[in-house]
């Protein structure tokens, strides 16, 4: 999945436009449109959408774009940091109460996953804060919802705080506050119950438990596949309660989660957690810059292409896919190329980065190994210029010296030639396939474009 | 004045108050045999097709979660359309824009589709509830065995969520509050070994209809989608033609995702209707749109509401109308 996104659709559009040597306003028209189609694609709203094009319009037309050799992926990139600003930084603090018991309050839609979340709260509380957590069961309409978290509590092995279903939830509420204290409980988690942003009465008993009970924090649980509506409800309960953050649910599933971006926009209130499955441990810090790659729908490319950027000098970048191309790679290059490699950081990480490069055929007799890697420099080093130029030169008493000089042995010297030439064959390959061939498997590798491969 | 701001002022009339009551509910039975009537007055009160009308038209379409595609597709066909035949004429643009709209929702034919459920008339019904986590499978299961027992049906529930912290004991209390039994192993259980009681119970208790509840389950787990695979053949294997229908659930809240969670669903277990719910909401659904389009899936049931009554047919008439509804009262 991670490729069907706009990367590809953004390669394709940009592959009409190579010939032209030049990036002009109507091109990166066509570009923004591709954003703008992505971004609606991943549920984001389309209101959010108009205004995000407009600021992305704006700086794509400016220099950084319009005068890169790359624009295709420069306008990504200011795709994805502007995303990720608009979603904030990493912000996975729970406030802690001059007093204790600090009071959480978790509200949202039905099924969106509070209960489950209120779980998973409590356990990391306790697991990372090492702190005594209360939970209390303040949904008195669904059946069987009391049980459901007395159930999580038992397997946390935590206290549960219920009235059953007679009780009035504001009441539960205060005494659950009275008895944490009384208890030296220090968090206080309010298991509120699903309701529609427009019910009235029910979004009333909230305000009426946040005006008793002064909780320290209202998390707004949100499921991660809502679409375009996802506004309306942040903007609502936000402008009811005051939420103080949001936790993003169900982010183990397939979904883009344009969700996020919308909520953010409309409420600016952090992002804090995302749920990642059902367990209760399955909660995790939410990261912006991951959820921007996500709703673009390239997986962690963002990040490679940026790493690649930033690192890579592109004018020579580019001279030295054409050499691969043309199949006049050499050591030289080759020396060169890891150079610019390593600037960008642990190798395996970066491979990490690349969905599918693992099965790639050939990419894992390459061995990126670090300690190999100064053995590799110190071989090409030891060759004459000449060797460098025209591996074919290569003979038993050449190699014999190499290795000397290396400090090496002979058939480490004969394995790294035969790497490189694997490798030549396989840039080739992947040259090849950038170019456009279309298929089922070279569709995969489409959309990028690294010198280092 | 915009395409919205018009429409508005058309059904801010007196009309209003009758029919755009701002709930679907209401609107389900009352807009009905009227909605082309309203399309075509809308439609006569622009005086132009310009940019910025079919800008308005994909605007009110993407934010019911139509999903783009679909919107793109019918707005290009509405464009291409209106140039075809050299349209100036505005009762011949509405022409085109009532036949275009009823087909999103129809297809090509024009029948209303048969909605209403497989139920057996002599023999034992079994229906399997699939679905994601939290999307209403157990209460929709609550309220369809209301529904059923009204109409003098012998009705009896299978707690096939085994998983989810209370999903026995919720899908329970349903049955008490409905009045009907419940079949259930423990937390943890094989939900094809209480699916496959819940048959047998049925069968020697001469019930009429069997419901079946699973855990919530996101269709990227291909695991959790194989045991629901097996539940499903577990039943295909205890009754000839069995389960009669298996109802997808679809939260209306959710946006492009439900149309990957129909074709994942309708993968593993043949789905043969979906149950919209939480349509009480402001969200739209008009995801199903691309649904129905593209598996053909029809929405059979919608939910409205978590009482045992709040559930109802699927009146596409009406949903169509309900995409646009709110829009019309925000302006
Ligand atoms: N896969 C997945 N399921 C989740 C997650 N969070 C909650 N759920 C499931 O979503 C459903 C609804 O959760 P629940 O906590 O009952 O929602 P509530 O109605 O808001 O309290 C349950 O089936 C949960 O197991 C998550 O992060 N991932
Ligand atoms: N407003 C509203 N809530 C609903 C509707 N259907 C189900 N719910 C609520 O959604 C939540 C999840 O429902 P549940 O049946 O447990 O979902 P399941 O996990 O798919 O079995 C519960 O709080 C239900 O009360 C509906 O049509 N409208
Ligand atoms: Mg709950
Ligand atoms: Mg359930």
């Amino acid at each position: 999945m991670a490729f069907e996104g706009l990367a590809d659709r953004l390669q394709s559009t940009i592959q009409k436009i190579k010939g032209k040597g030049k990036v002009t306003e109507q091109d990166v028209k066509e570009m923004t449109r591709e954003v703008r189609l992505a971004l609606l694609e991943a549920d984001v709203n389309f209101k959010v959408v108009k205004d995000f094009v407009k600021k992305i319009k704006e700086r794509a037309v400016g220099q950084e774009v319009m005068e890169s050799l790359t624009p295709g992926q420069q306008v990504i990139k200011v795709v994805k940091e502007e995303l990720t600003a608009l979603m904030g930084g990493d912000e996975s603090k729970i406030a802690v109460a001059d007093r204790p018991p600090t009071v959480i309050m978790m509200v949202g839609l039905q099924g969106a996953g509070k209960t489950t979340t209120s779980g998973k709260l409590a356990n990391l509380l306790r697991k990372k804060y090492n702190r005594k957590p209360l939970l209390v069961a303040a949904d008195v309409y669904r059946p069987a919802a009391i049980d459901q978290l007395e159930t999580l509590g038992k397997q946390l092995n935590m206290p549960v705080y219920s009235e059953g279903t007679e009780a009035n939830p504001v009441d539960i509420a205060n005494k659950a506050v009275k008895y944490a204290k009384q208890e030296h409980l220090d968090y206080v988690l309010i298991d509120t119950a699903g309701r529609l942003h427009v019910d009235n009465d029910l979004m009333d008993e909230l305000i009426q438990i946040k005006n008793n009970v002064n909780p320290d924090e209202i998390f707004l649980v949100v499921d991660s596949m809502t679409g375009q509506d996802a506004v309306n409800v942040a903007e609502s309960f936000n402008e009811q309660l005051d939420v103080t953050g949001v936790v993003l649910t169900k982010l183990d599933g397939d979904t883009r989660g344009g969700a996020a971006l919308s909520i953010k926009a409309v409420t600016d209130k952090p992002i804090k957690f995302t749920g990642m499955g059902e367990k209760l441990d399955q909660l995790e810090v939410f990261h912006p810059e991951r959820m921007a790659s996500r709703i673009l729908g390239m997986g962690d490319v963002l990040s490679l292409i940026e790493k690649a950027q930033e690192n890579v000098d592109e004018k020579r970048a580019k001279e030295l896919e054409e050499k691969m191309r043309s199949a006049s790679f050499t050591f030289d290059d080759f020396l060169e190329q890891m150079d610019q490699v390593k600037n960008m950081g642990p190798l395996d990480e970066l491979m990490d980065m690349i969905p599918g490069a693992n099965k790639m055929k050939g990419l894992k007799n390459v061995d990126f190994d670090e300690k190999q890697i100064a053995h590799v420099e110190a071989i090409i080093q030891s060759m004459t210029a000449k060797e460098r130029q025209d591996p074919s030169l290569m003979n038993a008493s050449r190699k014999k010296r190499i290795a000397k000089g290396s400090g090496r042995s002979v058939s480490e010297v004969n394995r790294l030639l035969k790497q490189f030439d694997e490798m030549k064959k396989m840039m080739k390959q992947m040259t090849n396939m950038q170019q456009g061939k279309k298929g089922k498997k070279n569709k995969k590798m489409k959309g990028f474009n690294f010198p280092f491969m | 004045m915009s395409f919205l701001k018009k429409w508005k002022e058309k059904f801010t009339s007196k009309e209003k108050q009758e029919e755009v009551s701002g709930k679907y509910k209401e609107g389900l039975s009352k807009t009905r045999k009227s909605f082309s009537e309203k399309i075509n007055d809308l439609v006569a009160r622009y005086r132009k097709v310009d940019e910025e009308f079919f800008e308005d038209l994909e605007e009110i379409l993407i934010s019911a979660d139509v999903g783009v595609s679909t919107v793109m597709e019918l707005i290009e066909e509405l464009e291409m359309e209106v140039k075809r035949r050299n349209i100036k004429d505005t009762s011949e643009v509405k022409q085109v824009i009532s036949e275009k709209l009823v087909e999103i929702y129809q297809g090509d034919d024009d029948g209303d589709e048969n909605i209403s459920l497989n139920i057996q008339a002599d023999e034992l019904t079994v229906i399997l509830f699939v679905g994601v986590n939290g999307v209403g499978k157990t209460t929709t299961i609550g309220k369809l065995a209301h529904q059923l027992k009204s109409e003098g049906k012998e009705v009896l529930l299978t707690a096939g969520d085994t998983f989810r912290a209370g999903a026995i004991e919720q899908l329970n209390e349903w049955g008490k509050r409905v009045g009907v039994d419940v079949i259930k192993h423990s937390e943890g259980s094989d939900p094809a070994a209480v699916i496959y009681d819940g048959i047998r119970a049925a069968k020697s208790r001469n019930v009429d209809v069997l419901l079946c509840d699973t855990a919530g389950r996101l269709q990227n787990k291909v695991n959790l989608m194989n045991e629901l695979a097996k539940v499903k053949r577990v039943i295909e294997r205890e009754i000839p033609n069995a389960p009669h229908e298996v109802l997808l659930v679809l939260d209306a809240t959710t946006g492009q995702n439900a149309l990957s969670q129909a074709k994942t669903f309708a993968q593993a277990t043949d789905v043969s209707g979906i149950v919209l719910t939480k349509l009480d909401g402001t969200a739209k659904g008009g995801i199903v749109l691309a649904i129905r389009n593209e598996l053909g899936i029809p929405v059979k049931l919608v939910g409205l509401g978590e009482k045992v009554t709040d559930l109802e047919p699927f009146d596409a008439h009406a949903f169509v109308y309900g995409l646009f509804a709110d829009i019309l009262e925000e302006e």
